[in-house]
């Protein structure tokens, strides 16, 4: 029997999902022994064109890493999504938007003054900028298309999985590709569509290990200004932790190690925005009834926007911040 | 054509929708700008619920609750007195102005109250301009147009 085919794909990315899938030690040999490996530029040398010639549908399996931030992204993320049986979005990019996603709090001609211009380690009298398209005697040159805002996967092709994580946690890849390998050979049904898999229904919270108590803040402080208690949660000590508004499955392991959750695997099941519910969190926890001394409480969270969506922007309510000139 | 501006108004269903009903009743006039979800306390409106709103093309969310001391579950408007202004930073954060979200108590005898915070509230909107969300869709025909280019 011809084996199964599998894609692995980087889009806007840091590449930590590609370290995070050899994180999986000698699963990544069972991995390629049980698959053929079509695509996977991080580490083999097949071309788009390669993928360009495979019939529809050709590909078992796509992972699909990073945001789509512009039109290369978007082009790969289609092609993939028509050469595939199955696309996953796989870690927070893919899934959420994550970092890449930051940059819809400012806009893609501010990113591109501040670099071609602004930045202080930048000389550039004649102020020039990139072309998609140059005309040299040969032929047309050209490059992709930066957007205006980043987007996560299932906002431009249709999705199948979700795994989400910053990277995805190499145990809960392991579980996954066992789990996928056990479908394929053995003819098991495929969970439904849309399913969330690597990870937790419920919040970070659920799997933490500090204690938790009654939970009243008068005052956020950072890290760096206390030496935090390192049985109780967090947020009790008044450290912004994201656990509540954060998917559990990563095994709490910034919290065992004295870190705040950052929210990276994204709203818990049924949650449609991250920095709502943190917000709604929050609010919960305020020891505070007199208006301005919740403002006061508030304006110490330090860079809220930044916290709340760290991981979740393009994939948030609003999408993007509203930008005008 | 002039402006109108689209409202959402969460109303608490022991207070402010029985005050709403009164000011009906009572014939008040105020401006039917406002579209009235009934919420059973002001406690119930998730910061979500507002940011779906501006984000489906309501130009002001209005949110109404029994005064502090009165709601029907005890605390519900206090947790809602909470994450209101916290719910308007994240508003102010994504470039929307936070004055677009509002609070106000509104009792099932204040017909009259009701009626001028509305009246009030819709001007205050009318004077702001239709909320535009930029690039908010994602334009397929436009990103399928760069591929062609490339
Ligand atoms: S019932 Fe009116 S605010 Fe709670």
């Amino acid at each position: 029997m011809a084996k199964p085919k599998l894609a692995l794909y980087w889009a806007s990315s840091c590449g930590g999902c590609e370290i995070a899938v050899l994180d999986t030690e000698l699963k990544v040999l069972e991995i390629a022994d049980f698959f053929d490996i079509v695509f996977w530029p991080c580490a083999t040398d097949f071309k788009y064109d390669d993928v360009r010639a495979m019939k529809d549908g050709e590909i078992t399996l796509t992972l699909f890493n990073g945001a789509i931030r512009n039109s290369e992204n978007y082009e790969l993320a289609k092609l993939l999504r028509q050469k595939s049986v199955v696309l996953c979005a796989f870690g927070s990019c893919a899934a959420d938007g994550c970092i890449p996603g930051l940059a819809n709090f400012t806009t893609a001609e501010e990113i591109l003054r501040y670099v071609y211009e602004d930045s202080p380690s930048t000389v550039n009298p004649e102020k020039i900028r990139p072309q998609t398209e140059y005309a040299v005697p040969e032929g047309v040159l050209s490059i992709p298309h930066f957007w205006n805002t980043v987007r996560n996967l299932s906002q431009v092709v249709d999705v199948d999985y979700i795994m989400p994580g910053c990277p995805p946690q190499p145990d809960q890849i392991k579980l996954v590709v066992d789990a996928v390998i056990d479908i394929l050979k053995n003819g098991k049904p495929l969970p439904p569509k849309g399913t969330v898999l690597g990870a937790d229904e419920r919040a970070c919270c659920d799997e933490c290990p500090r204690k938790k108590d009654v939970k009243t803040i008068k005052k956020f402080v950072r890290p760096h200004e206390i030496i935090p208690d390192p049985e109780i949660c967090l947020l009790e000590q008044g450290i912004l932790c994201m656990g509540p508004a954060t998917r559990g499955g990563c095994g709490a392991k910034c919290v065992n190690a004295g870190v705040p959750c950052r929210g990276c695997y994204g709203p818990p099941a049924n949650v449609r925005d991250q920095g709502a519910k943190m917000a709604s969190a929050i609010a919960g926890v305020l020891d505070a009834d007199d208006p301005s001394e919740i403002d006061a409480i508030i304006a110490g969270i330090p860079d809220m926007m930044g916290t709340f969506y760290r991981f979740s922007l393009p994939h948030s309510t609003l999408r993007r911040k509203q930008v005008r000139a | 054509m002039s402006f109108e501006p689209r409202l959402v108004g969460f109303l608490c269903n022991w207070c402010s929708y029985t005050g709403a009903d009164l000011a009906g009743t009572a014939r008040m006039k105020y401006p039917p700008n406002m579209r009235v979800i009934r919420v059973m306390c002001s406690g119930r409106v998730d910061p979500n619920f507002i940011l779906e709103a501006l984000a489906h093309g309501a130009d002001g969310v209005l949110v109404l609750g029994c005064h502090p001391g009165d709601c029907h579950y005890a605390e519900g408007n206090y947790k809602c007195r909470k994450r209101l202004p916290i719910t308007k930073r994240l508003v102010e954060g994504m470039g929307i102005e936070p004055q677009r979200v509002r609070l106000e108590w509104v009792s099932a005898s204040e017909a009259s109250r009701f009626s001028e915070v509305v009246t009030e509230f819709t001007e205050q909107i009318r004077v702001l301009g239709p909320l535009k969300l930029e690039d908010w869709t994602f334009d397929r025909a436009a990103a399928d147009a760069q591929l062609e280019h490339n």
